[in-house]
């Protein structure tokens, strides 16, 4: 147990013991090796369930609606405060009754690239010692630099801890990153055939399960454009088309409202990297409009704030 | 012979390709603009195919896609200048929404040709003329649209 753990610990059960909140939201350790999974905290005797690791992936601002009635305390790293307070901003939650607890994050392990890595064989247990990631099964032991495992996202992850938080635990780490786009621009210098190419490839493995759209934080519409049967706008089948289709307004859905967790990636059975189109709405919406979601609770979201100014170089002259 | 015939299919047998455009006009200006350039006989190239709406903040993202996907081989969307629009801001919403949903398209290799945007006010019959023979050089540019063609 880390000192990062033993403080949140500590936080939660003054929390509960003093009636300052209802319930607490936090990781646990999960069933399998590399997974974490969302715990729900009332009784103060309870609170040793909670971890704090590289497998905490899961955006835990997605369970918040579930409980408007409550007091709640949420253990928060900086994309699941960023979840908070964007859902407050849309008027989805109520601030008041919600005490974020900020923990700095040092970044989530892909899940997907260790098993890809790995193969066939079982993981049993996976272990980080220093700058390696020790991955243990039956007859196998296998030692990885852990830098190349960690999510591509949470290496140009601006906002380790959270950037409003009502508590904080830990030491926050503030990050002077510089983020200039470069894989979006990179991938940008291809031809508009390959860059299709690309995405015709990495969609047609998408089973159409919806497990990013369920654990996305700001995906909360009660009828999701993809289950509207009248009319239908969109087929559902796993076709190239129909797949192309829900994933690039999923993306256009996202725009503006994203908080980068990278949850959309990490709960994908087929391994498929969401994280791309995420960082290019993210990138159109800071670049026109000079927006990024979740950082503070005045900024109104970029669709509700349009103005006679706006940018429209795209339009067309006739001459 | 399977070849021609599935040529002769698509309707672009010998003859010379024609692209299909579909086209959002907005009821208040742009859709005015088309018909007073029809009334000022503004000759424009027959490619468009025109669909009335409310206002361009109408306009579903949807539709422009569904239209790409269903194989039309450019979209043209117009409204009301910044600042005439009927409903007070449903442009504004509009650009925004457009800006975004381009460059996405973009990004994931639609050719920018295909997707254009402009302004067309009630008075501007001749200016909606040079719209369209400007929106379907864009798109003869690019050819057909077989994003999305299947090859049975």
């Amino acid at each position: 147990m880390s000192d990062l753990e033993s403080s949140i610990r500590e936080t939660a059960k003054n929390l509960l013991t003093e009636g300052k909140v209802d319930l607490i939201l936090g990781y646990e350790k999960g069933a399998l090796p590399l997974r974490a999974a969302p715990c729900f905290i009332t009784d103060p005797t309870d609170v040793d369930r909670l971890v704090f690791d590289y497998s905490c992936d899961l955006n835990l601002a997605k369970f918040l609606r579930e409980h408007p009635e409550k007091k709640l305390g949420i253990i928060s790293k900086g994309c699941v405060g960023r979840g908070v307070i964007h859902l407050v901003v849309e008027n989805q939650l109520n601030k008041e009754n919600i005490t974020i607890i900020g923990i700095p994050c040092q970044g989530v392990i892909n899940r997907s690239r260790v098993i890809r890595k790995i193969g066939e064989r079982e993981i049993l247990e996976v272990k980080v010692e220093n700058d390696k990631l020790l991955v243990k099964g039956k007859d196998f032991e296998e030692s990885l630099p852990l830098d190349d495992y960690i999510n591509n996202l949470c290496k140009t992850c601006h906002y380790k801890s959270p950037p409003v938080a009502d508590i904080t635990v830990g030491e926050a780490t503030a990050s002077s990153l510089q983020d200039n786009f470069e894989d979006i621009t990179s991938f940008e210098s291809k031809t508009p055939g390959e860059k299709m190419e690309y995405f015709k490839d990495e969609l047609n493995r998408c089973i159409r399960c919806y497990a990013c759209r369920e654990a996305c934080p700001v995906c909360y519409c009660s009828l999701c454009f993809i289950d509207q049967n009248k009319p239908v706008w969109f087929g559902k089948t796993a076709d190239i088309t129909d797949n192309f289709i829900f994933h690039m307004i999923r993306a256009l859905h996202v725009a503006g409202r994203c908080v980068s967790c990278g949850a959309c990636s990490s709960v994908c059975p087929m391994g498929i990297d969401l994280n791309l189109l995420n960082r290019k709405v993210e990138q159109i919406v800071k670049e026109r409009y000079n927006f990024e979601s979740g950082i503070s609770l005045e900024t109104p979201p970029p669709m509700g704030a349009h103005k006679f100014e706006d940018g429209q170089e795209f339009m067309i002259e006739e001459d | 012979m399977v070849e021609e015939t599935k040529q002769a299919a698509k309707g672009e047998a010998s003859e010379e390709w024609k692209p299909k455009i579909i086209a959002f006009l907005c009821n208040w200006c742009s859709y005015a603009g088309a018909d007073l350039a029809g009334v000022s006989r503004v000759q424009y190239p027959p490619n468009i195919r025109i669909v009335r709406v409310p206002c361009s903040g109408r306009i579903n993202p949807f539709f422009i896609i569904k239209s790409l996907s269903a194989g039309w081989d450019g979209i043209l969307v117009s409204g009301c200048h910044p600042g005439d629009c009927h409903y007070i801001s449903g442009n504004y919403v509009a650009r925004r929404r457009f800006a975004i949903l381009r460059d996405l398209l973009i990004f994931m290799g639609v050719q920018p040709e295909r997707l254009n945007f402009t302004w067309v006010s009630a008075a501007e019959g001749e200016r909606f003329g040079k719209v369209v023979k400007k929106t379907v050089e864009n798109v003869k540019s690019v050819g057909p649209n077989k994003m999305f063609e299947k090859d049975w």
